[in-house]
């Protein structure tokens, strides 16, 4: 566990000495902010006190900036050969692992943390439903969760950071739409089955206020695969970087 | 802690990278690995560190088996691997503390173990910077200190003294020898007056497989075979020195190196040729100018063994 932290607080520096912490957090607050106060079906125009709009918007930005907060975070170090060094040291290539993936996840409650402030302004405004909120907050640490899983294990497969990018999309982009279009084009079982392997129906589940089981072993179970893939691909190493 | 090779082999596809090596390095032996590129040294260190598993054969370090025990192995082995790789955003001081602490150094001895690091690799003056601001020779520094800094009981190097000049060759030298006096040492290196001036025992591997292990010396020797003589005689015809060169008894051949000088180079089995030519030189009344005995350089022992 000690040895998971130190690689986490390491990441964690990593990500705010290059500068990528910061720019991901201005970036999403600026999206995110932009969406729900100013422009589109924004708070004003729904003239509801939830977060709602906030929550669609994030929805959105999370999935583009997750892949790229996550596509440096092996492939990189297979390419220096860094790796090798961490891994000839007393870790386990889980510890390693596991480090990384919570780093990335701290990262994103810290940006989700800063819009707090949201909060408070539509609290004032009017009557907040507090149950609503958590759970749409629960939704988007969960989304996020995934995605990086997904991320991690497409930075784990290259060494070029721009193909573990593109691919960490490519698979999130079948749980993000393409699992509801397929889905919403059929009737029955089939149907059925494929629509719940999309996030949007998980997502959309828990941000309505319901806390379902059956969406946190969703969520839960493409983090467990997301990770035990990386470890497999990680342990496959070869001698020549 | 001594290390045991037993039948060691790593396949890349139908390539055997490493193909049945043995070896044993004694405690406190540092010993060096010679090989030309792609013969299979960085592949036989990194199995060594357990970074990649062999397809057959064992490895034990202290009597342990590599595989089975890698936390508590790792633990007791500084690797610093090829091309030296770092965490180049990182400044010195906290790079190397995260490699103190997970190596499992108590968070009270860090501080001190990080400024002896630094004192021991001379790097005070540049304490202060990231790695990535460091000069080649800098870095690799770092990569020395990083890979000590738990004072583990087995050291592998892989090309220590790449990209060094001259002044931190002969330094960096001097450091892996102190290190050597307690440590079991394995480089690897290109460099052959390198494995003369460090190592104890030089091991040649060559596609793979184990084409020398011995001293310096003994590979020599076992090169060598005749001892090659280069003498001057003046005072006396080219033909009539030939001659009676070529009629002492273990002398084996005789060469004009220069026939206006009457330079020769004699191959020889004894050592008492010496004495016999001084002799003869007395007897005819030559005059004996020059007598050097020529060394087999190991440069041409690595060409021997390691050519087709």
């Amino acid at each position: 566990m000690k040895t998971i932290w130190l690689i986490t607080k390491r990441e964690l520096n990593s990500f705010f000495d290059s500068l990528t912490a910061y720019i991901m957090i201005v970036l999403f607050l600026g999206f995110s902010g932009f969406f729900t106060w100013i422009s589109g079906s924004d708070i004003f125009l729904i003239g509801q006190a939830n977060l709602r709009a906030f929550f669609s918007i994030a929805y959105w930005t999370l999935f583009f900036f997750i892949p790229a907060l996550t596509m440096r975070l092996i492939a990189e170090e297979k390419k220096t050969g860094t790796i090798e060094q961490l891994l000839t040291k007393a870790v386990t290539d889980r510890q390693v692992i596991l480090g990384k993936y919570l780093a990335t996840i701290i990262l994103i409650a810290i940006a989700l943390a800063f819009t707090f402030p949201y909060l408070i302004t539509v609290a004032k405004i009017g009557n907040l439903d507090a149950g609503g909120v958590l759970c749409g907050y629960l939704a988007l640490l969960l989304m996020s969760a995934a995605y990086t899983s997904i991320g991690l294990f497409a930075s784990s497969i290259t060494n070029n950071q721009i193909v573990a990018f593109l691919t960490s999309l490519f698979i999130g982009l079948f749980f993000h739409i393409i699992f509801e279009i397929i889905a919403g084009g059929m009737t029955g079982m089939f149907g059925q089955i494929i629509n719940s392997l999309s996030v949007t129906f998980h997502f959309e589940s828990l941000s309505r206020g319901v806390v379902d089981s059956k969406d946190i072993v969703y969520f839960g179970s493409i983090i467990f695969l997301g990770l035990f893939l990386t470890e497999v691909s990680l342990a496959k190493r070869n001698a020549y970087s | 802690m001594d290390i045991v090779i037993e039948n060691l082999t790593k396949k890349y596809g139908a390539q055997k990278a490493v193909d049945n090596i043995s070896m044993k390095v004694a405690t406190g032996e540092i010993l060096g690995f010679l090989g030309p590129n792609g013969a299979g040294k960085t592949t036989t260190m990194k199995m060594i560190t357990n970074y990649i598993a062999p397809d057959e054969g064992k490895i034990f370090i202290g009597g342990k088996s590599v595989s089975e025990n890698p936390q508590e192995i790792r633990r007791n082995i500084g690797y610093l691997s090829e091309n030296n790789p770092l965490y180049h955003d990182m400044p010195l001081i906290d790079y190397l503390s995260f490699c103190a602490e997970i190596q499992g150094i108590e968070k009270s001895r860090i501080p001190g173990r990080v400024v002896e690091m630094i004192k021991t690799t001379g790097l005070n003056r540049e304490k202060h910077k990231k790695i990535g601001e460091l000069s080649k020779g800098y870095q690799q520094r770092v990569g020395l200190a990083q890979a000590i800094i738990h004072n583990p009981k087995v050291l592998i190097l892989d090309e220590p003294t790449s990209g060094l000049d001259p002044n931190q060759i002969v330094e960096i030298r001097k450091l892996i020898r102190e290190l050597g006096r307690e440590k079991t040492v394995i480089l690897s290196t290109h460099i052959l007056p390198e494995v003369e001036a460090t190592c104890d025992r030089i091991f040649i591997i060559n596609k793979g497989r184990i084409v020398a292990d011995g001293t310096a010396d003994s590979l020599r020797k076992q090169a060598q075979g005749s001892e090659i003589l280069r003498v001057k005689i003046e005072d006396g015809q080219p033909d009539q020195i030939y001659k009676a060169l070529q009629s002492i008894k273990s002398v084996s051949m005789v060469e004009f190196a220069d026939r206006n000088l009457n330079r020769f180079d004699i191959h020889c089995d004894s050592s008492d040729v010496k004495r016999e030519i001084f002799r003869l030189c007395v007897d005819k009344h030559w005059v004996l100018t020059e007598l050097t005995p020529f060394e087999t350089k190991l440069e041409d022992i690595f060409r021997e063994l390691t050519m087709n």
